[in-house]
């Protein structure tokens, strides 16, 4: 049973209206009549029928005039006009149809076909209307999702933001919506001055590839301004991505830890393509290779935190890219892919100029800009050429502890596994004067540290580091002395004293090992290449006062400040 | 894209065959090749003959698969990869994960 409609008919016979009138009532429905084209109109403003039939030759306005002002009321609503017409040239029918009529019924009238057409037309209405109301909860649910990406974009902002991709030696391309795309870029400096860098792809796009950003980023930037190291960092978000995403939506990344002052990288590449180590002199190009699964996608007992470790130059810079560069598509279904990505490395000649022929390319390639393309570039730069923010503190700094001693002995076991440092360094900056000196303080404990591990636990040569060869063996001598360690020491002595004008810390490192030769040390660093440790001259320069007993067992540094400075 | 799964004889095996693009549009499809069967196939392969292309989002898909299938101690064998689709799945190390050939 078709609903009941409203239907207006405009026709100047009056015995025709009324026989039209009589058909529409019996059929169910309301009728209501005008008898020109202007009452026509006017009453369809009035009472807003659904559907008309509109005679086309009437007196004072014909139903041609009639049917484009009622169209024109109507708006997008359908209101179906048939056409009542005894015309019967094609001609005349057209103009019918131009007028805005959606079909017609010749005269004399037949009852069946006019109600079979009422019902068509009532079809075709209600289609319509279901389209709008369609088009326009689906136009609301894109506002709010506008809306709701906005404000998830401006609070990732701040997150997001809060590190260091503004610093002179980062180059950095990003869409403005590259996290809708999955893909995220984030960089802090490190307590001793050193970098973090990640860039990553999450799976999917949208909101889903979102969400997970948002606590990545947080143990990101939480860790690495607690001195954490990569391999931790990694753990950690491996661990977190994989306890809280859905199954089947991980994270493809890229971490980089670039020390200024030992002039390494270290890379950790799980499933993004191949970055790069371009070197400043233009010589070659390293591949830096993704040699891991994507994070997220592991329990944490099978991660794999193994990184490989690059020495750099003053310029050289390490080149970082999402997928969207590789797998731009063009008309004919090819993939931008390697081979040009080298086409266009090999042509730059400025280095500046590399992200503007990159993209260059890509729109030669597809003909339009890519917008899912996220690239970094971070540059070998001297150390202490980079300005920073001080450390941030998560203590108020009320309750100062002034007058203490600790110390601590991390054996073997511990050793192979955990990293001190974060640790101690959390302590100590509990003490409000030392918080101003927290990146010095810091980078001296992490060269004690890995002074009394490298060379005084695991007995490694810092000679062997005098070129590219020796650098590679010395790190995999470390990680191969490191897995078996089973016996050894690494002790901190810790004393804080007040001074009358504020007040000093005195640390203490020990180990296991045979001790050193410190004036032979400082007499070497003063020659050595680049390539070698200069742990020792950085301490010297960093602590106020740094000295070793005549065994070379043990290290004394201390740091002291003033009240209120 | 058309996705098809085709048991063996024995009902130990079930192969699922992909054409055309593996993407997040064969979501639902692909999970309909092993979750609407009314068998629990042993091992299971993945043809990926006429598959031209493979996002991301397929990787993601292929993790949901061998979860279904044990997860750790699941057997997927991942056949007949064009060298763009080998080429994601090393970049993405699922060696580790699955058995390519």
């Amino acid at each position: 049973m078709p609903a009941r409609l409203s239907i207006l008919i405009a026709e100047d016979n009056a015995a025709d209206r009324m026989l039209l009138s009589t058909i529409v009532s019996r059929q169910g429905h309301r009728s209501l009549t005008a008898s020109n084209g202007m009452e026509a109109v006017a009453l369809f403003e009035q009472e807003r029928p659904q559907l008309v039939l509109m005679d086309a030759l009437m007196p004072v306005m014909d139903g041609f005039e009639a049917a484009r002002r009622i169209k024109q009321m109507a708006g997008e609503e359908l209101v179906p006009i048939i056409f009542l017409t005894s015309l019967t040239e094609g001609e005349a029918l057209v103009r019918c149809l131009e007028a805005g009529g959606d079909d017609f019924l010749a005269k004399p009238y037949n009852r069946v076909i006019l109600e079979a057409k009422i019902n068509a037309m009532d079809r075709l209405r209600r289609l319509q209307d279901t389209v709008l109301q369609q088009r326009d909860l689906i136009a609301q649910h894109n506002e709010y999702l506008l809306n709701e990406q906005r404000v998830a974009k401006a609070v990732f902002d701040k997150v997001a933001h809060s590190g260091c991709l503004a610093a002179p030696n980062i180059r950095y391309l990003q869409s403005p919506y590259a996290l809708f795309n999955g893909d995220l870029l984030l960089a802090a400096f490190k307590p001793s001055g050193g970098m973090h860098v990640l860039l990553g792809d999450f799976t999917g796009h949208g909101l889903p590839a979102a969400i997970g950003a948002m606590p990545l980023a947080e143990v990101f930037y939480g860790m690495t301004a607690k001195g954490y190291s990569l391999t931790e960092i990694l753990r950690e978000i491996n661990a977190k991505l994989k306890r809280i995403l859905p199954l089947g939506v991980f994270c493809c990344a890229t971490l980089l830890n670039i020390s200024f002052q030992r002039r390494v990288v270290e890379v950790w590449n799980g499933g993004l393509p191949d970055g790069y180590l371009l070197r400043a002199n233009g010589a070659e190009r390293v591949p830096l290779v993704s040699r891991h699964l994507p994070l997220g996608v592991l329990a944490p007992a099978a991660f794999n935190d193994r990184y490989e470790v690059f020495p750099l130059e003053l310029g050289d810079r390490v080149f970082l890219l999402s997928d969207g560069v590789l797998e731009a598509c063009n008309q004919q279904g090819e993939l931008f892919g390697e081979r040009r990505l080298h086409r266009v490395f090999s042509a730059n000649r400025q280095p500046a100029q590399l992200f503007a022929e990159i993209q260059q390319a890509l729109l030669n390639f597809r003909g339009e800009l890519q917008d899912d393309v996220s690239l970094v570039e971070v540059s070998m730069v001297e150390e202490g050429s980079l300005s920073r923010g001080p450390l941030v503190f998560t203590g108020s700094g009320q309750n100062s502890p002034l007058d203490w001693s600790a110390s601590f002995e991390f054996r073997g076991e511990t050793l192979r596994r955990f990293n001190p440092l974060p640790f101690l360094l959390q302590l100590l900056l509990e003490v409000e004067g030392l918080r101003p000196q927290g990146g010095a303080l810091y980078s001296v404990l992490a060269e004690l540290y890995s002074n009394a591990l490298e060379h005084g636990v695991l007995g490694l040569d810092s000679s062997l580091k005098c070129d590219a060869e020796g650098f590679a063996e010395y790190y995999l001598q470390r990680s191969t002395r490191l897995a078996q360690l089973r016996e050894g020491y690494v002790r901190f002595h810790l004393q804080l004293v007040p001074e009358s004008t504020g007040g000093r810390l005195t640390v203490r490192v020990e180990d296991s090992g045979s001790g050193f030769d410190g004036q032979a040390i400082v007499e070497q660093q003063l020659r050595v290449d680049r390539l070698c440790g200069r742990g020792l001259a950085l301490v010297r320069q960093l602590s106020e006062r740094c000295t070793w007993p005549e065994d070379g067992r043990g290290v004394s540094v201390e740091f002291s400040w003033l009240a209120g400075a | 894209m058309a996705i098809t799964s085709l048991p063996s004889p024995d009902g130990q095996e079930l192969t699922i065959v992909i054409q055309g693009r593996f993407d997040f549009g064969a979501h639902q499809e692909f999970r309909d090749a092993y979750e609407r069967v009314n068998l629990s196939p042993k091992r299971y392969v993945v043809d990926l003959k006429g598959t031209t292309y493979l996002d991301s989002s397929a990787l993601g898909m292929l993790l949901l698969l061998r979860d279904h299938a044990g997860g750790d101690h699941a057997q997927i064998r991942l056949l007949n990869c064009n060298p763009d689709v080998r080429k994601i799945l090393a970049i993405s190390n699922f060696e580790q994960l699955f058995q390519i050939t």
